[in-house]
Formats: C-alpha cells, sequence, structure tokens
C-alpha cells in the first residue's frame, strides 16, 4: 500500500532530527551536485539537464519536478566510499595503532533521491567492499536510503540493457516515485524495509489513490523505453575475454585521453591506494585510504615501470574490467548504465558503441 | 672401456639416427678422457674436431686481458662441444676446459665432412641437429643478455 | 585488522648478498596467522611505506622471515632494519604452493633470482616430509655467484635428500659450478612427466621459459605452478592495483598453476 507525500520537508526535518545527515542533489557550479540539505526546498526544483557525449548543461524545466535530471558528476559514493580516509595513526616509540573510525560513530548518512541506476551501483560496490573494508560496511549499515524511480532518462543513460531498469530495486529503505502536474509535485512513497515503514508512519501522507499508482507505475515503465543508449545483449564477459587483441583498441586509444574522468564519476569504480604520511619530527606516521585511477601510470608500476604504459592498454583495462572480468572477481557486471562516463569523457567516448565496435570486429569481416 | 658403438646411440645429440649412419660416423671418432684443468682448444685455434660430451663437464671461455680466461657457460654431459668446424674461417671462437674428469667421443671434423658430402641426407640430417643445438644456445644467450635478475632495472 | 599492521621486531638480520638480507621477526603484541608456503606480508617500514614481501621461512612457532631485496624507498628502508628495530606486518595474504603435494610426486623447484626466497618454505616441507616424495630437485638460477642466496644452507637441503642444482649467469673468478640460464639445468630433472610436481618463481620471462621447457618434456600445465607478481596497495583485494585480467594477484594469487596464468601471461600489457 502506497502513500502520497504533499511535501519532502517533513521527510528531511524527521530524518535530520534522528541525527541523520541528509545528502541530495541540489544545483552548484553549474550542474546538479550532491550536497548536505538542511531543508527540501533546495532540492533542484525545476531544473533539469541536458547530456550528450562529453556535454552537460543544466536547463530550466517547464515544470516544478526535483528529480527529472540526469546523473551529475557526484555519486553516493562519494560518501559511502570517501576520497581520502585516514586509517590509522602510529607512535614511532611503542607502535601503538589508533584507528580513527573505532572510537568515533561514522556519520549516519541519509540519501535522498537515489536513482534505481544509483542504487544498484551502491550494492556492486557492497560487493566489492563489504566484505573487506570495515569501514565502508559500517557508513553503509548507518545509511538510510530514500530511492526516486525514474521517470525522465536521458540520451546517455542504458540502465535497462546494463541490467537495470528504471523502477527502484533491492536496498533502499523506501521508494518515491515523482508525480508532476506544471507546478503540483508530490511523490508516491512505498516502503521497502522496516526502518523505511517506521519513518514513513511518522510523515504526513494519505493513501495513494489506485490511479496515482497506475500513473506511477506507468511512467516508470515508459521510461524504460526511452534510453537514450544499449549495450548489445551478448555475453560481454565472454566477448571481451575474447577481444584482448583486438585491432580496435589502438582505435579508442587515439582518442582516449586518460584523463580518467570516467572513474571519477562512475558510481562503481572503487579502485584506492595508499598514503603513508610522516609528521615533521618522525615520530608520527599515518595512513590514508585515497581514491586511485587505473588511468594512472603508476597504477600498474612494477619493476620500474608500468605493466600498462600505452592508453590503448590503459582504457582495455578498464571497460573489460568493468564489463567483462568484474564478472570473475564479484560475480556480477560492474556498470549499471548511468551514462556518465560518456557525459564526462572530454572527447565522449560511449563506452556502449566501444563495446559494439568490439563485437563487430568479433563478427568478422 | 664402453662399446663406442653404444656411447653414440646412446648420446641425446644423436637419439633417433638411423643405426646404419651411426656405424658410419663410428668410423670417424674416437675417445677420448680430459682430467680436469686439461685445456681441450683455444681460441683461434683450427677447428678439427667436435665433441660428444658422455660425462662429466665442459667449460666454454674466453681471455681478455687483465681479467684473465672468463667461463662464458658450462656444457655438461649430453651435450655437444664445438660447431666452428662447420663455417669458416673453420677456427675457435672462444676456448674449452675441462672442469672435472670429462669422456667424450671426439668426431674427427674432416672425415665427418667427406662422409657428409658423400651421403647428403646424412649431412642434411646432421646440420638439422647442430642448427636445433645453436638455436637453443642462441636463446639462452639471448635471455642472459636481458640480465632479468639485475637491479638497478633500466627502463626501455 | 587486515589494514592495520601488527608491530613485528628484527630478532636477527642475515646478509645473504650484497642488496639482499633475511630479517627474522618476532611478534612485540599480536602475532598475525601462521604463513603457508607461497603466501606474503604487507610489510610496512615506518613512516616510509609498505611493500609486498614473500615469506622465506619461519623460526619457531611465530617467528617468521621475510628476505628482502633493496630496490626502492621501503625496501631499502626494510633492508637497513636492525635487530631491535620494529617493523609492521599485515597478513599472510594470498593463495600459497600447492603442498603437500601428492605423494609419490618428483618435486622440482625451478628458482630465478630472489624467487628462490619464496620457494624456501617448499623446501623445508620437503626436508620435513622427505619420504612423500620420489625424486626432490632444486634448481637455482642467479646473476653471479654473489647473488646466490641461502648458500650455507645447499649442503644442509643435499643431506636432506634433495638434489640442489646451481647455476650463475655469469661467472665470477673462482667459481667451479654451471654457467648458463637455469633451464640448462632441467636435463635428465623429468624422469615421467607424470609424476612432476613442478613449483617455479622468478622474474616473468624466467618462469614462461622454465614452464615452456617442462612442458615441453611433457609435463602437464596444472602440473607447473608460477608465483605471480603485480603490483599491490591493499593484500586485501580491496584497492584494486593486483589485476591482471580477471585474477586478484593478492587473492586469487600470487600462486596460479601454469596453464591459467599462460593465457594472462601471454597477453601484453594486460
Amino acid at each position: 500500500m502506497a502513500a502520497l507525500l504533499e511535501s519532502l520537508e517533513p521527510l528531511v526535518t524527521s530524518l535530520r532530527e534522528d541525527g541523520y545527515t541528509v545528502i541530495g542533489p541540489v544545483v552548484a557550479d553549474g550542474a546538479v551536485v550532491l550536497a548536505e540539505l538542511e531543508s527540501a526546498a533546495e532540492l533542484p526544483y525545476g531544473w533539469g539537464s541536458e547530456v550528450a557525449p562529453g556535454g552537460y548543461r543544466l536547463r530550466r524545466r517547464r515544470d516544478r519536478a526535483a528529480f527529472a535530471h540526469q546523473a551529475g558528476p557526484q555519486s553516493w559514493k562519494s560518501y559511502l566510499h570517501p576520497p581520502r580516509v585516514p586509517l590509522w595513526t602510529v607512535h614511532r616509540k611503542d607502535f601503538t595503532i589508533t584507528e580513527p573510525e573505532a572510537d568515533e560513530e561514522p556519520p549516519r548518512y541519509a540519501f535522498l533521491g537515489v536513482r534505481p541506476c544509483d542504487l544498484r551501483a551502491i550494492a556492486v560496490q557492497d560487493r566489492v567492499l563489504g566484505g573487506v573494508d570495515g569501514a565502508y560496511a559500517r557508513r553503509r549499515a548507518a545509511a538510510f536510503l530514500v530511492a526516486v524511480d525514474c521517470t525522465e532518462p536521458g540520451p546517455t543513460c542504458f540502465c535497462a540493457s546494463a541490467g537495470g531498469g528504471t523502477a527502484a530495486g533491492d536496498g533502499a529503505d523506501l521508494v518515491l516515485t515523482e508525480l508532476v502536474d506544471g507546478e503540483n509535485v508530490s511523490y508516491l512513497a512505498e516502503p521497502r524495509s522496516a526502518a523505511g515503514r517506521r519513518r514513513l508512519a511518522s510523515l504526513p501522507q494519505r493513501p495513494a489513490t489506485a490511479a496515482e499508482m497506475d500513473r506511477a507505475r506507468g511512467e516508470v515503465a515508459a521510461a524504460a523505453e526511452r534510453m537514450g543508449r544499449s549495450l548489445p545483449a551478448t555475453d560481454l564477459r565472454t566477448l571481451l575475454a575474447e577481444r584482448l587483441d583486438a585491432g580496435h583498441w589502438a582505435q579508442v586509444a587515439q582518442r582516449c585521453l586518460s584523463c580518467g574522468n570516467c572513474t571519477m564519476v562512475c558510481p562503481t569504480c572503487f579502485c584506492t591506494t595508499v598514503e603513508d604520511t610522516s609528521d615533521l619530527t618522525g615520530e608520527v606516521a599515518g595512513r590514508w585510504l585515497r581514491w586511485d585511477s587505473c588511468f594512472d601510470l603508476d597504477f600498474s608500476y612494477l619493476h620500474g615501470g608500468a605493466v600498462r604504459r600505452s592508453a590503448r592498454s590503459r582504457y582495455r583495462q578498464w571497460l573489460t574490467h568493468k564489463l567483462g572480468t568484474w564478472h570473475d572477481q564479484f560475480g556480477e557486471s560492474g556498470c549499471v548504465g548511468c551514462g556518465r562516463c560518456i557525459v564526462w569523457c572530454p572527447v565522449g567516448i560511449d563506452l556502449t558503441e566501444e563495446v559494439a565496435a568490439l563485437a563487430k570486429e568479433e563478427a568478422g569481416p | 672401456m664402453t662399446n663406442t658403438l653404444e656411447l653414440l646411440t646412446a648420446h641425446p645429440f644423436l637419439a633417433g639416427l638411423p643405426p646404419g649412419w651411426v656405424e658410419h660416423l663410428a668410423g670417424q671418432v674416437r675417445q677420448v678422457g680430459y682430467p680436469a684443468g686439461f685445456r681441450i682448444f683455444r681460441e683461434g685455434e683450427p677447428a678439427e674436431h667436435f665433441w660428444l660430451i658422455d660425462s662429466g663437464r665442459v667449460a666454454v671461455d674466453i681471455h681478455l686481458p687483465g681479467r684473465g680466461d672468463v667461463l662464458i657457460e658450462t656444457l655438461p654431459a649430453g651435450t655437444v662441444l664445438g660447431w666452428s668446424w662447420l663455417s669458416p674461417p673453420y677456427r675457435w671462437h672462444f676456448g674449452a676446459i675441462a672442469i672435472e674428469l670429462t669422456h667424450t667421443v671426439q668426431f674427427d671434423a674432416a672425415g665427418v665432412t667427406q662422409l657428409c658430402d658423400a651421403s647428403p641426407e646424412l649431412g642434411s640430417e646432421l646440420r638439422r641437429r647442430f642448427i636445433a643445438v645453436l638455436a637453443d644456445r642462441l636463446q639462452a644467450t639471448r635471455v642472459r643478455l636481458l640480465d632479468l635478475y639485475a637491479h638497478p632495472v633500466v627502463p626501455a | 585488522m587486515n589494514m592495520v599492521p601488527q608491530p613485528y621486531e628484527v630478532v636477527a638480520r642475515h646478509e645473504e648478498s650484497p642488496d639482499t638480507a633475511t630479517l627474522a621477526l618476532l611478534p612485540v603484541r599480536q602475532p598475525i596467522a601462521t604463513p603457508q608456503p607461497g603466501q606474503f606480508s604487507m610489510v610496512y617500514a615506518f613512516g616510509v611505506g609498505e611493500v609486498p614481501i614473500s615469506v622465506s621461512g619461519r623460526a619457531g612457532a611465530m617467528g617468521i622471515l621475510h628476505t628482502l631485496r633493496a630496490v626502492g624507498a621501503v625496501t631499502r628502508a626494510l633492508h637497513a632494519a636492525r635487530p631491535g628495530d620494529v617493523l609492521g606486518l599485515r597478513g599472510p595474504f594470498g593463495a600459497g604452493w600447492g603442498v603437500p603435494a601428492p605423494e609419490g610426486s618428483d618435486l622440482v623447484v625451478v628458482a630465478g633470482g630472489i624467487g628462490l626466497a619464496p620457494l624456501r618454505p617448499v623446501i623445508h616441507h620437503v626436508l620435513g616430509v622427505r619420504g612423500r616424495y620420489r625424486a626432490a630437485t632444486v634448481l637455482i638460477g642467479a646473476r653471479t655467484p654473489q647473488d646466490l642466496l641461502f648458500t650455507g644452507e645447499y649442503d644442509r637441503w643435499r643431506a636432506g635428500g634433495i638434489d640442489v642444482r646451481v647455476t650463475v649467469d655469469r661467472a665470477a673468478a673462482g667459481w667451479a659450478g654451471h654457467v648458463g640460464v637455469v633451464t640448462t639445468l632441467l636435463d635428465g630433472v623429468v624422469a615421467d612427466p607424470a609424476r612432476i610436481a613442478a613449483f617455479t618463481c622468478g622474474p616473468e620471462l624466467m618462469m614462461r621459459l622454465t614452464a615452456r621447457a617442462l612442458l615441453e618434456r611433457g609435463v602437464p600445465g596444472p602440473a607447473v605452478q608460477v608465483s605471480l607478481e603485480r603490483n599491490m596497495r591493499c593484500g586485501v583485494a580491496l584497492c584494486g592495483h593486483c589485476q591482471l585480467g580477471p585474477v586478484l594477484v593478492c587473492r586469487d594469487g600470487p600462486v596460479l598453476a601454469y596453464d591459467r596464468a599462460e593465457p594472462l601471461l601471454s597477453v601484453k600489457e594486460l
């Protein structure tokens, strides 16, 4: 049974009063980015986006939809898997080690506006990091996720062919569907967990009508048909494993700047490095966990040089990992079809096109 | 003293050669033993023999001023010593010295060359086997050139 | 817990060669779990950094031996460690050598350079259960005679029933042993290819040539094990650095059967 919320303000207030740091989309610096919300009014009502390979622009909408924009350059990994995390400090004298997070309470995040693609991305990272990164597991366990179904995919979206879809899957506490009527915006809300049920029960609401529920379902289903792109419906794991020496990689390499933007904006990219530091006295040392990118030349350094020296080999590593060997390592695809890599690539490389080209090359002339 | 024919047949270099050919070759050989430290040949000398090493060990070396005799490679039992008789200038490029008591079957190069001229098939087969030995040694030498164990690594 | 190093004190240091030393380490507080042959620790030099180093032996119930070569900032700091210094260990990590091998196997260990260090635990294992195996051969290759590791132990290994053969790439004055690549020592080692259990470690090309030489003598690919190396930062399958195609070297390796490793090693820049 779904509820209808006329406003999200009570939800935000309720979460903040319980000590949650509410994170959601806001308009800043010419894009829709994630930031802490003190009020639901900060959501990007009336803002949409124009996305294309290598291009992103905000645009004003004719209605007041808050969640009809496409994915911005950030993803929720900035909070669950932060770019720089202190791991521990150690004292030279007696080698006592202090872990910062062990004593402190992790911040309790409430994510407001998690798209189905991003919800799947969080689940993908859970699979990679949940069992080996205790700090990640703690942050994740403390998080409250409010998903929003997708009703307006963009030309760079391809979640449907990446194993997902426009309706939120598992992992959310609450799922909202935005019903937009010009200036009027309301939200169908369904709980998906005990915590979600409790939270929803505390909010002012009325039961959703059958018509509202039908409309919501219909819009979400229709959105699934409006994907801008798609991945070929083939076994990508096998395809990519067999195309490691394909001529096409050289083609991509001519365009790829190995800038690593794709790895920064991708919601599932998780690679990190460790940084060892020392204070000026040399008595206290520390270690940090820091985001890293397989496009970095240093990433594969071994015996005096990088194993993957060419841009060709580094692009190949990223693509074959994301869509191919991720299956071998973690039992599923690493790509959720959000399209961010296409939008934020400065030269507009489209991995759906690259995969299609590789598939075609295998088929022969 | 082991029968020469038996030694020849047992040696890996001639493995699989038709018995008739082995008998022909046996006419050009004699068994020679070298005590430890015996110099088998010096670089620059005419290359008039080659040897199948039956037991012991031979060092291939070269003399460098200031460094003396430098050991290049060791050849154990079961290998062939000497290929400079195959092509001009028919002189040894390196030296050879027995490291320990070494028992060999020594071939007369001129006699074997005549045999090969008279029997082209035997000649072709012998040359094929020598090429395989040289190819193997060249590959191994190239790998040593890479100096894989060295540090610091010189970036390519 | 696996992100936090345990303090280990250097209780002994043995210089194996001009740039390589073996450190004997004992836990100051908590020990790490007992390492199996072929596993590695992430070894931390205070304030400098951390590197993956294979375990080269054990000492008593809790002592761990690491043999390391000074090739960079961290290993230079570790190489210079003296008894009394405290290092950090995380681990043990990785899939190790497949020992015990099947009873009655002919064991062949082929080591190149520093690759003898991760293989020494296999040799110790063989010495402990010598009767389990038929033949046991150890082939050791190094750059020069002074780069040979653990030379003081070869006679003990021989006394324990292991055929130890040594070669160098280039001889020094007074060297009376073999000179040539380590694969030249293989002649006569493979009597029955079906019985061979082979373990090789060293530079990647050397391992591939060794494996190839064994396969040419009829040894099946799965019976040859190699120890791979890739850039490692975390050791716990978290950072993504050590990938070799589908394999995470810190978790699925470093030891891999050659039939699994060969197609990965043959792709340039994988």
